[in-house]
């Protein structure tokens, strides 16, 4: 089995977002950055299909030079390799195009991600490799099982969940509860070292988007407390002022 | 030309979302002059379908092969690229949601459209087309300039006003070629809870975190809901502990919602639940730690135990209604 977990490097989720050169790049002081959590979890569940069937994991993200040690972190949670494309990771169709041309030659059985990043929150890139390599996808998965070439999965809707049946290969985004987060041990850490982390340089092609500014929300007002004998109150407020009642 | 809305359906019901989409693409289209066109996939009546035109479609083009009624991705996104084509469309519109998304994503390929999603504005077309975007999981917007001439933008719910024209859209059925290829991931059973107002569609929510002790008090976040037409969410470590099913659980890693009013009951406030609940209109927090940080998010705040002031607080709102 062969399997392919793409990975995103961003911030930590209790990060303090802010930008910096008049609102045109993210500010990275201060800021750790983590593997995606989605993706974790889609690193997660490989980690345990490759202990069950054997084969090669190999985790892939498209960053510059910056974003290796998430990668390492990725081979001491147990993956067998990693590739880095070595590029600033522009768009979401930029970065599909660059991991569908990686896997294109790779015979991957099974491409895992997580269902979206926690930085632009797309949640498009599973698809848009899907759609280049044509194979099914998948996404959000929260229960994955393999009986031979066919996988099991149980995919979040809407108030529910539905059941459905792929044969491999296909393209998967990943959520909870698809398996426990794994933390990587000294075992892990020592070994993550001497693994190989290859850097492939990027295909060229044209981004469709660019981003050309950000800007922070406006501060929230301060909160209005209401005495807890005086719960009508509230509902007033709700009626005449929110107007939401 | 025209502007394709991608419109999503429950059981034969318009979503709001999708209606939201529409009202974007009217807009949109009345800024551009250009004609709304709306596309609906599997079984839905004809005269829901031409609902889409209270929110401003002119027509609907109905694909009803039976097969569509399950959201195949593969699927639904050959058939909506089918009928992009057939409406003359430079521009797709449609309600970001699990589905949405994924169809969105393959149609971006498809289409060789530079895509946008979590929009939360009509594009700014003053030299380039800029879109604005919720990014960070809420926390932050970004301008992103699209460079393709086709282009797909997905919505935020909740970003724009419902548009009540009152008009009704024409509709007209459209077939589509689908290959096996498309059906390739096959839907083998559907689970799902009727009756209750879905999490991310819904205008009011009340939302209960471990401050409820377990789920044997969950009854007291069910009555104010009910009291309120809301539907019922949680935090986190809720759903993980089984007091709750996965699809109940809101934030970061949840589901991410927008309601009107979002009612949060003995949830702390972690960073990981806010980013789930930061594009709420209104928030009502209710916690007996006047430290808690979700008050420094909220609206409205009550300090004070959970189990003495929901009684009195689902009283208070059935004696209005
Ligand atoms: C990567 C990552 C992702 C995460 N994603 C999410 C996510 O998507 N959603 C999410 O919710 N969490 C998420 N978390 C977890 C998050 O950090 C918090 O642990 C969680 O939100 C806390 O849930 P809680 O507020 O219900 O529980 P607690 O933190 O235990 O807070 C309970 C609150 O109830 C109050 N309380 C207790 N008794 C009463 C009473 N009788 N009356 C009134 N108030 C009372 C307490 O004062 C306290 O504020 C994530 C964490 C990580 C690391």
């Amino acid at each position: 089995m062969k399997i392919l977990v793409c990975i995103t490097h961003v911030p930590d989720t209790t990060s303090k977002i802010q930008f910096t050169d008049n609102n045109t790049k993210f500010d990275k002081n201060g800021v750790q950055f983590i593997i995606g959590p989605y993706d974790d979890y889609a690193l997660a569940r490989a980690v345990e299909l490759r202990d069950q069937t054997g084969g090669k994991l190999t985790v892939l993200n498209v960053g510059e030079a910056e974003t290796e040690p998430t990668l390492r972190k990725a081979l001491a949670i147990g993956a067998d390799e990693a590739i880095r494309v070595n590029a600033f990771p522009s768009d979401s169709l930029f970065v599909a195009n660059q991991i569908a041309h990686y896997a294109k030659e790779g015979g991957y059985d099974l491409i895992l991600m997580g269902r979206e990043s926690i930085d632009f929150n797309g949640g498009m890139v599973h698809g848009m490799v899907a759609e280049t390599l044509g194979m099914p996808s998948v996404s959000p998965v929260m229960k994955l099982d393999l009986e031979g070439e066919v996988a099991k999965i149980s995919r979040e809707i809407e108030g529910g969940k539905e059941q459905l049946e792929v044969k491999l290969p296909f393209v998967a985004g990943c959520q909870e509860p698809i398996a426990e987060w794994k933390i990587p041990n000294m075992r892990g850490i020592m070994s993550a070292r001497t693994k190989p982390l290859n850097v492939v340089e990027a295909v060229s092609d044209e981004a469709a988007t660019e981003t050309v500014g950000y800007e922070l929300p406006p501060a929230k007002g301060a909160v209005k407390l209401i005495d807890k004998d005086n719960v009508q109150e509230l509902v007033q407020l709700l009626q005449t002022d929110a107007k939401v009642l | 030309m025209s502007i394709l809305v991608y419109i999503e359906h429950a059981e034969g019901a318009i979503k709001k979302t999708s209606l939201e989409a529409v009202s974007y693409a009217s807009a949109l289209a009345e800024k551009e002059g250009k004609e709304v066109v709306a596309v609906a996939l599997g079984a839905i009546e004809e005269n829901e379908l031409a609902k889409a035109g209270t929110a401003g479609a002119q027509k609907v083009l109905h694909i009803a092969d039976e097969k569509l009624n399950a959201g195949v991705i593969q699927a639904h996104a050959s058939a909506v690229a089918q009928a992009y084509e057939k409406a003359g469309a430079d521009t797709l519109v449609l309600a970001k949601s699990s589905l949405g998304d994924a169809v969105a994503a393959r149609l971006s390929v498809k289409l060789k459209a530079g895509l946008a999603s979590n929009v939360v504005a009509l594009p700014d077309e003053d030299g380039g087309y800029k879109v604005k975007r919720s990014i960070y999981t809420g926390k932050a917007f970004t301008s992103t300039l699209i460079t393709t001439p086709h282009k797909i933008l997905a919505v935020k719910k909740n970003a724009v006003p419902l548009k009540e024209y009152g008009g009704a859209a024409t509709v007209e059925a459209l077939d589509v070629t689908l290959e096996e290829g498309d059906f390739a991931a096959k839907i083998t059973s559907t689970d799902k809870a009727t009756g209750e107002i879905s999490l991310p569609e819904a205008d009011i929510i009340v939302s209960g975190g471990r401050g409820m002790k377990g789920p044997e008090n969950w009854n007291l976040i069910e009555d104010l809901a009910k009291a309120m037409g809301a539907a019922t969410g949680c935090s986190k470590p809720v759903s993980d502990s089984g007091w709750r099913p996965h699809h109940e659980h809101v934030g970061q890693t949840g589901v991410k919602v927008a309601p009107s009013l979002y009612v949060a009951v003995g949830i702390s406030g972690a960073i990981q639940h806010l980013a789930g609940v930061n594009a709420s209109k209104n928030i009502v927090v209710i916690n007996k730690d006047p430290e808690a940080p979700f008050f420094k998010a909220a609206d409205y705040g009550i300090v004070g135990d959970a189990f003495e002031i929901l009684p009195k607080l689902t009283e208070a709102i059935k004696a209005i209604k």
